[in-house]
Parts: C-alpha cells; sequence; structure tokens
C-alpha cells in the first residue's frame, strides 16, 4: 500500500515519512485486532467439540446422601457407633498410655468411677433435677413470652414494623453479659437465673416464631377467609395449626441454647445444679468428676433434643 | 343472585392492572375468563372473592355490593389450597364447622360432598396423599359445601396433566349441571374455556379489560369427542386469534 502525505503536510522528512508509516501500520494492525472482519455465517460451527471431564465418575447413587441408597442399615449403625466408640477409644488410649497427667484427662474408669460414686449419694439426680427445673421455668417462661409475640410479628406489619428492629438488636446482646447486671437487679438467687434463659432465648425464639408463621402459605388465609372464616378464626384454625410443627422445632433448637445458659448462670453463683457441681469439682482438682458431670450434660440435652423431635414429628404427620 | 361488576378498575400502586370492567351474570351461568398472563384474570377474581378491595367501580351479588371474603363466593385456587393439616373430609368441613350447624347435619352434608366428587374413599387421607386431580375434587368440594352462590376458580386445572384435565373438565361440568352454580372460571387454555362456558370473555392487557365476548354456541351436554367438531374448533380458533391480537399493549408494540 501506497502511503501518500496530505496536502496539509508540508514536504515530510524522512523520519516522518517513516514515522507515519509505522503510525498507519499499527493502525491498520490495531483496527484488525480489535475489529476483525466477521466471518461469513455458514451455519456450522467453527469450535472443537467440547472437551470432557476425565476422570473416575461413579454412578449418582453412590454418591452423597440421596437415600442413602448406597448405605445399608448395619453400615450406617456401625458409623453411627464409631461417631462415639472412636473418640472414647482415642481418650482411652491417651490416658492409660500415661502421655497426660491424670489429673488433667482422667481415664474413662476413673470417669465412670466419679459417676458411680455422684450418683450413689444421690448428688447427680439433685444437680441434674435443679437444673432442669431451672431451664424448665426459664425456657418455659421464654416460650409463653416469644410465642405470642411471634405470632404477631409473624401476622401483623404493624407488630412486625414494632418489634423487629428492637427484638433484632436485643437479639445480639449476648445473654451471659447481662449476668452482672442480673446479679445486680435481681441478686443471687433463682430469679437471676431464670432471668438468664429467658433473655438467651426469648428473642431468638420470637424471631424464630415470627418467621414460622410467616411461611404459612397466603392462599390458605384467603381460602378460608372465602369460607367465612373471621381473622381471629384464620389465624386459631389454620395459621396456628400450619405453623406449630415449625414452632416446635424452633424451640427445639432454642432448648439446646437453654440447657447451654443453665450451666453459664450455674457457674457463676448457685448451689446447686451441673453448672455448680463443676465449679465445685474444679476447686478440689477433681477432673473426673467434671468430665462425668460434663457428659450427662450432654446426654441429657440429647434426651431433650429427641423429646422435642418427637412431639414435632407426632404434631407434623401431615407435613410431606 | 346476579353477580354485577360495573366499571371495576384495580391499581397496584400507580399501576392499573383493570379497567373498566362491566360483567353480569345471570344465575346458573358458567362464564370463563381467558386471555394473556398479565391480563389481570386473576385480580378480577380475587375482587369478586372480597379479597382486596376495587379502585373504582362496584361488585355486587344479588344486588349487595361485596365488601369481603364470604361463603357466598367460593374461590379455588391452581394448587388447591386444601388444608395440608386436615384430612379430607375436615378440608370439606371447614366452612360448614364455622355455622350453627349440628354435627349429624355437617357429617352427611360433608358425606354427599365427598359422594358428589367421587372421593368417599378418601375422607380420612391427608391433602399429601392425593394426586393432583383429587386434590382440585377436593378445593371444589370444599367451596360447594358452603353453598356458594357464584364458583370461582382461578385456573383449576392449570397444573394438571393434560388427561387429568380432560377428566376434571367433564367432572366440572357435571358438577354444575347438578348444583346449578354460577361459575366463573380463569384461564389460559382456551380449549377448557370453549369446552366449559356458556361464553367466553377475552382479556386484553394493560390494564385488562374486557376486550371481546364469545358466546360458546356449542349443546348443553358435551363429551370429550365434541373437541373434534368443526363447530369447536372453529370456536377455539375465533377465541385464540381474539386472545392473540389483545395479547400486546400499544405500547408495547412500539418496543
Amino acid at each position: 500500500m501506497e502511503i501518500r502525505p496530505g496536502p496539509d503536510r508540508l514536504r515530510p522528512g524522512r523520519v516522518q515519512l517513516a514515522l507515519l508509516l509505522s503510525q498507519r501500520i499499527t493502525a491498520l494492525m490495531s483496527a484488525r485486532t480489535v475489529a476483525p472482519v466477521a466471518p461469513p455465517d455458514t451455519g456450522r460451527r467453527t469450535w472443537e467439540p467440547l472437551p470432557r471431564r476425565g476422570g473416575r465418575s461413579r454412578p449418582a447413587w453412590t454418591r452423597g446422601r440421596s437415600g442413602g441408597a448406597g448405605l445399608s442399615l448395619r453400615a450406617r449403625w456401625g458409623l453411627r457407633a464409631a461417631s462415639i466408640l472412636v473418640p472414647l477409644a482415642v481418650w482411652t488410649a491417651v490416658s492409660m498410655a500415661g502421655l497426660v497427667d491424670p489429673a488433667f484427662l482422667p481415664s474413662p474408669p476413673a470417669v465412670l468411677e466419679a459417676f458411680g460414686e455422684m450418683l450413689g449419694t444421690g448428688q447427680l439426680v439433685r444437680d441434674t433435677l435443679a437444673s432442669l427445673g431451672r431451664v424448665g421455668a426459664g425456657f418455659g417462661l421464654a416460650v409463653l413470652i416469644s410465642v405470642p409475640l411471634g405470632v404477631a410479628m409473624g401476622t401483623s406489619r404493624v407488630a412486625l414494623a414494632l418489634l423487629e428492629p428492637a427484638v433484632g438488636l436485643l437479639r445480639y446482646m449476648p445473654a451471659s453479659a447481662f449476668i452482672p447486671l442480673l446479679i445486680i437487679w435481681l441478686g443471687l438467687g433463682e430469679p437471676s437465673k431464670i432471668a438468664i434463659l429467658v433473655l438467651g432465648v426469648v428473642f431468638f425464639n420470637t424471631l424464630m416464631v415470627a418467621d414460622a408463621v410467616r411461611r404459612v402459605p397466603g392462599e390458605l388465609g384467603q381460602v378460608a377467609a372465602t369460607l367465612g372464616a373471621r381473622p381471629g378464626e384464620v389465624l386459631r384454625k389454620v395459621t396456628w395449626p400450619y405453623a406449630l410443627p415449625a414452632i416446635v422445632d424452633a424451640a427445639r433448637i432454642n432448648a439446646a441454647a437453654a440447657w447451654n445458659f443453665v450451666v453459664v448462670a450455674e457457674l457463676i453463683a448457685a448451689e446447686s445444679g451441673l453448672g455448680y457441681r463443676i465449679v465445685r469439682a474444679q476447686r478440689f482438682l477433681q477432673t473426673d468428676k467434671i468430665f462425668a458431670v460434663l457428659i450427662v450434660i450432654g446426654i441429657v440435652g440429647l434426651l431433650i433434643d429427641v423429646a422435642l423431635r418427637i412431639l414435632r414429628d407426632r404434631l407434623g404427620r401431615w407435613v410431606v | 343472585m346476579n353477580l354485577v361488576l360495573s366499571g371495576v378498575a384495580k391499581d397496584y400502586g400507580t399501576t392499573r392492572v383493570l379497567d373498566g370492567i362491566d360483567l353480569s351474570m345471570e344465575p346458573g351461568e358458567f362464564v370463563c375468563v381467558v386471555g394473556a398472563s398479565g391480563s389481570g384474570k386473576s385480580t378480577l377474581l380475587s375482587l369478586i372473592a372480597g379479597l382486596s378491595p376495587v379502585s373504582a367501580g362496584s361488585v355486587s351479588l344479588g344486588g349487595v355490593p361485596v365488601q369481603g371474603p364470604g361463603p357466598e363466593r367460593g374461590l379455588v385456587f391452581q394448587s388447591g389450597a386444601l388444608f395440608p393439616f386436615l384430612t379430607v373430609a375436615q378440608n370439606v368441613a371447614f366452612g360448614l364447622r364455622l355455622l350453627p350447624i349440628s354435627r349429624a347435619d355437617r357429617e352427611r352434608r360433608v358425606r354427599w360432598y365427598l359422594g358428589e366428587v367421587g372421593l368417599s374413599s378418601w375422607a380420612d387421607a391427608l391433602p399429601r396423599q392425593l394426586s393432583g386431580g383429587q386434590r382440585q375434587r377436593v378445593a371444589i368440594a370444599r367451596a360447594l359445601a358452603c353453598e356458594p352462590a357464584v364458583l370461582l376458580l382461578d385456573e383449576p386445572f392449570g397444573a394438571l396433566d393434560v388427561q387429568t384435565k380432560e377428566d376434571m373438565q367433564l367432572f366440572l361440568r357435571e358438577v354444575w349441571r347438578d348444583m346449578g352454580t354460577t361459575v366463573l372460571m380463569v384461564t389460559h387454555d382456551v380449549e377448557e374455556a370453549v369446552m366449559l362456558a356458556q361464553r367466553v370473555l377475552v382479556f386484553s392487557c394493560g390494564p385488562g379489560r374486557v376486550a371481546a365476548e364469545v358466546p360458546i354456541v356449542l349443546p348443553a351436554y358435551r363429551a370429550l369427542a365434541i373437541k373434534r367438531t368443526s363447530l369447536f374448533l372453529g370456536l377455539r380458533a375465533t377465541v385464540e386469534d381474539l386472545v392473540r391480537s389483545h395479547m400486546l399493549s400499544p405500547e408495547r408494540e412500539k418496543v
């Protein structure tokens, strides 16, 4: 191609000419790369077939939890047993090998012995009942407060706008941080412990109940209204029964929190309860007792969970 | 009781979804409303059901203005909206339980309606155990048990497979002839509308208006085979063309 200087350029020297030439070429090249001429669409694909992913490919039904079809009942129970027995075996091995001072890590037989001793004196049963009593009172009170609040928030826009900011804020204040304040307000007795439980549970449970109520399909309430139900009847006969299994499920999750808070409350100031027993045992370096109480706390918590799970399944038989 | 709508309009925020709807239904009439999605068909039913207020105009049933939901205007949703925690019989009994009638009377009615929809043997089943068609039968029985003057159906068979849908169409025609209830049904299925209705209203989009009315001049007794007759096919084509021609609003066509 020929490059002619335009009429407005006065006698370009050789350097200038070369410069101009190179600029032109660059411009042409960049023009090519920026806007290539599109190949005519012949209706045929011009690209290679897609590569396939290599590697082993197992049939889908052996993977994941899909129906558990790939896992026999026996294998499942075997794994469940292993989930308890393997940590127990490691614990036994470590403590028996004398790697750790038994004052820090008591052996399983020692823990069992401590357990038997506390059971024999009736101490363990008394402490468990004391803790359960506090959970019953505190958690019960929290449920009594949070369910009506949650139902109100889930059904009424006014209640939602009024309560959600406050509850959402209070929820993030740890209940254990209220302990000093509660001791100042309510003293060292039972009321302050129950108040900790209530504070720890009530806000979470309110929001979860509100959520359960909001998930009731609007069409159900509308149909009920066209069948003659008044708003109160829609609430009692449609919203409440539909939301109940989810509400019990929310309570189940928060019962675990309540069981945690009761132990925390008893660590501070108490004369009975499982948390108190741990503090006592610590004072005398009785780690075997601490271990025994911890295991009891875990098992009782699990039993509460299972009980509420059964209740939920009974109430929610209709759930798909 | 006559269902009369005059100058009904509905706004959602600043958008008018229904405008200038005039409709008068004789007792015992069967009318279908067809139109593209977004033509406000379902909104129309919720206005008549009293689930949301009209923005202009009025809805009245037997001369009494509609001011909220009530059992004289039964509603059936596409989903069926059965109460999942109640058995089939309890679902049908829902509206009756709200009324001061004896238990024996209530049970007799429930049995009768379950028989009418062919689900007597499913009385104690839970909704989740039913097929889609059976659920819609329960929903219809539940609405009918309250003896509504008007039965409002919002795409009741939209989620069913073709064979079940055709069974349900025959079933609905039968129930309608037995009960003599006024039926106003919204559907997007033109064939279904022609099969069922005595007249079909075609809605236009944005805002929804009654664009056309097609009387369905088919015999009162309609078997499935009627769908293959030239008269049926002609009516169906007429309605389909109307739906298509009113599908896009002038504004949208410019884009």
